[in-house]
């Protein structure tokens, strides 16, 4: 990214004048954030493909909470650039958040799927996913 | 080299985003779109940090994103109370005797 | 010593039996002050006199006024509870594994056609042996994080689960899950 296209954020420009490379904690993290990443890519794809409500709850339960950890705890390690006081802070900070996303996650998604399941939203079964696949065809 | 990293993963992040917002504009319940709602609240957490990395204060925007895991959590418990027909037991109990007196 | 920490009652022991009582209420106090001492200083971050001396004011308070906070059985013993957190400590390592594995599992299904038509969504019931609240509610989130299940529904002891694939129920039915949680929680419940 040249430096014209970040013109209009200034603080960015700056930061991005003064690079230097990683510790190998921050390259642990960097590499943390990206397999976050790749798990993010289930949840999205799920979201289009599965076929019913309970099936793509499958996909966003289990996918967000990891990547998410994973994510966050991956810009932990990242934004550990020195060992003081300050930075094991806010890396305890972080692993917080992560502890709280997962309890959270899972109890927020029974309680999605308790709410549809009792406004009698059937789950589908394995003949109506046949039918629709087979007119495909 | 960490700030293109956490550029990278903000872009990606946000393309990854658009399928899901595809969900909340298409889902055929509400449930549906309130499980898209869900999960992009989570990932907006995940985009404060990364928002907090580039700008370098991470120490203030974890506080946002802490914040904002809290009130997604909230907003799913009370709009998934809100949208169910909460039946008691013993309303089901009434229930399920009341049909079989009918059948 | 042991005898002075777990919670026996000696029908000789009258003042025992009381001063352990005592001692044990004080120190789930304590303990819970000290839990959410160290959350403040973790949230705040700032280490003057004025600072921690708000801390320990409104730490005080919440432990005052929330008696019942965290700790659901307080009669259990010290050398029960140490056992029960180092148990947990050691469920931690494989419900990580577990979810890594559920995520790989549904990424397989999203993003391969021949994973696609492996789905064969259905409802299974089953009864637990567990009996605290708080024992399920572990439960319920293992069993949402292991691959390919859900929990949709708890009525009392019986839990409903949505399964993605067939081949994932039997570790459901003959409840490995279930034993896990049961040897963290409530070891007297298994056989």
């Amino acid at each position: 990214m040249s430096l014209d296209q970040t013109m209009f954020i200034p603080v960015l420009a700056e930061s991005l004048q003064t690079t230097s490379s990683p510790t190998p904690l921050q390259f642990f993290g960097i590499l943390l954030g990206l397999l976050g990443l790749f798990f993010f890519v289930g949840t999205a794809v799920g979201m289009i493909r599965f076929p019913d409500f309970y099936t793509r709850m499958h996909a966003a339960g289990k996918g967000d909470t990891l990547s998410t950890m994973l994510m966050l705890s991956g810009f932990g390690l990242v934004s550990m650039e020195d060992l003081s006081m300050g930075s094991w802070l806010l890396f305890f900070k972080i692993m917080g958040v992560v502890l709280f996303i997962f309890i959270t996650c899972p109890t927020s998604s029974h309680a999605l799927m308790r709410a549809a399941f009792e406004d009698d939203e059937m789950p589908m079964t394995e003949k109506d996913l046949k039918k629709p696949s087979a007119k495909k065809k | 080299m960490i700030e293109y990293f956490a550029i990278f993963m903000g872009v990606a992040l946000f393309v990854l985003m658009i399928p899901v917002v595809y969900r909340i504009g298409a889902g055929p319940t509400p449930f549906d779109r309130m499980l898209a709602v869900n999960v992009i609240g989570t990932k907006t957490a995940v985009l404060l940090v990364i928002i907090g990395t580039l700008f370098d204060r991470v120490d203030m925007f974890v506080d946002f994103a802490i914040a904002y895991a809290l009130l997604n959590f909230v907003s799913a418990i009370v709009v998934s109370r809100y949208l169910n027909r909460t039946i008691s037991l013993d309303e089901m109990e009434a229930k399920e005797n009341a049909k079989k007196i009918k059948s | 010593m042991g005898k002075f920490f777990s919670f026996g009652v000696a029908p000789n022991e009258k003042c025992l039996f009381l001063c352990n009582l005592i001692f044990l209420f004080t120190l789930y106090l304590l303990v819970v002050f000290i839990l959410l001492f160290l959350n403040w200083i973790v949230l705040s971050g700032k280490f003057d006199a004025f600072h921690l001396g708000l801390g320990v004011v409104s730490c005080v308070v919440v432990t005052w006024l929330s008696q019942d906070l965290l700790f659901y059985d307080r009669k259990m013993g010290f050398v029960e509870r140490t056992r029960q957190v180092f148990a947990f400590l050691r469920y931690i390592p494989w419900i990580i594994w577990e979810v890594v594995k559920a995520n790989l599992h549904v990424l397989k299904l999203a993003t391969t056609s021949k994973g696609y038509e492996e789905i064969s969504p259905r409802v299974v019931t089953f009864k637990t042996i567990l009996k605290t609240d708080f024992a399920k509610f572990v439960l319920a989130n293992s069993i949402t994080l292991t691959p390919g299940t859900i929990t949709m529904l708890i009525r009392g002891k019986v839990f409903h689960v949505h399964t993605m694939s067939q081949f994932l129920e039997d570790d459901l039915l003959t409840g490995s899950i279930e034993k896990k949680v049961a040897e963290v929680f409530e070891p007297d419940v298994l056989p």
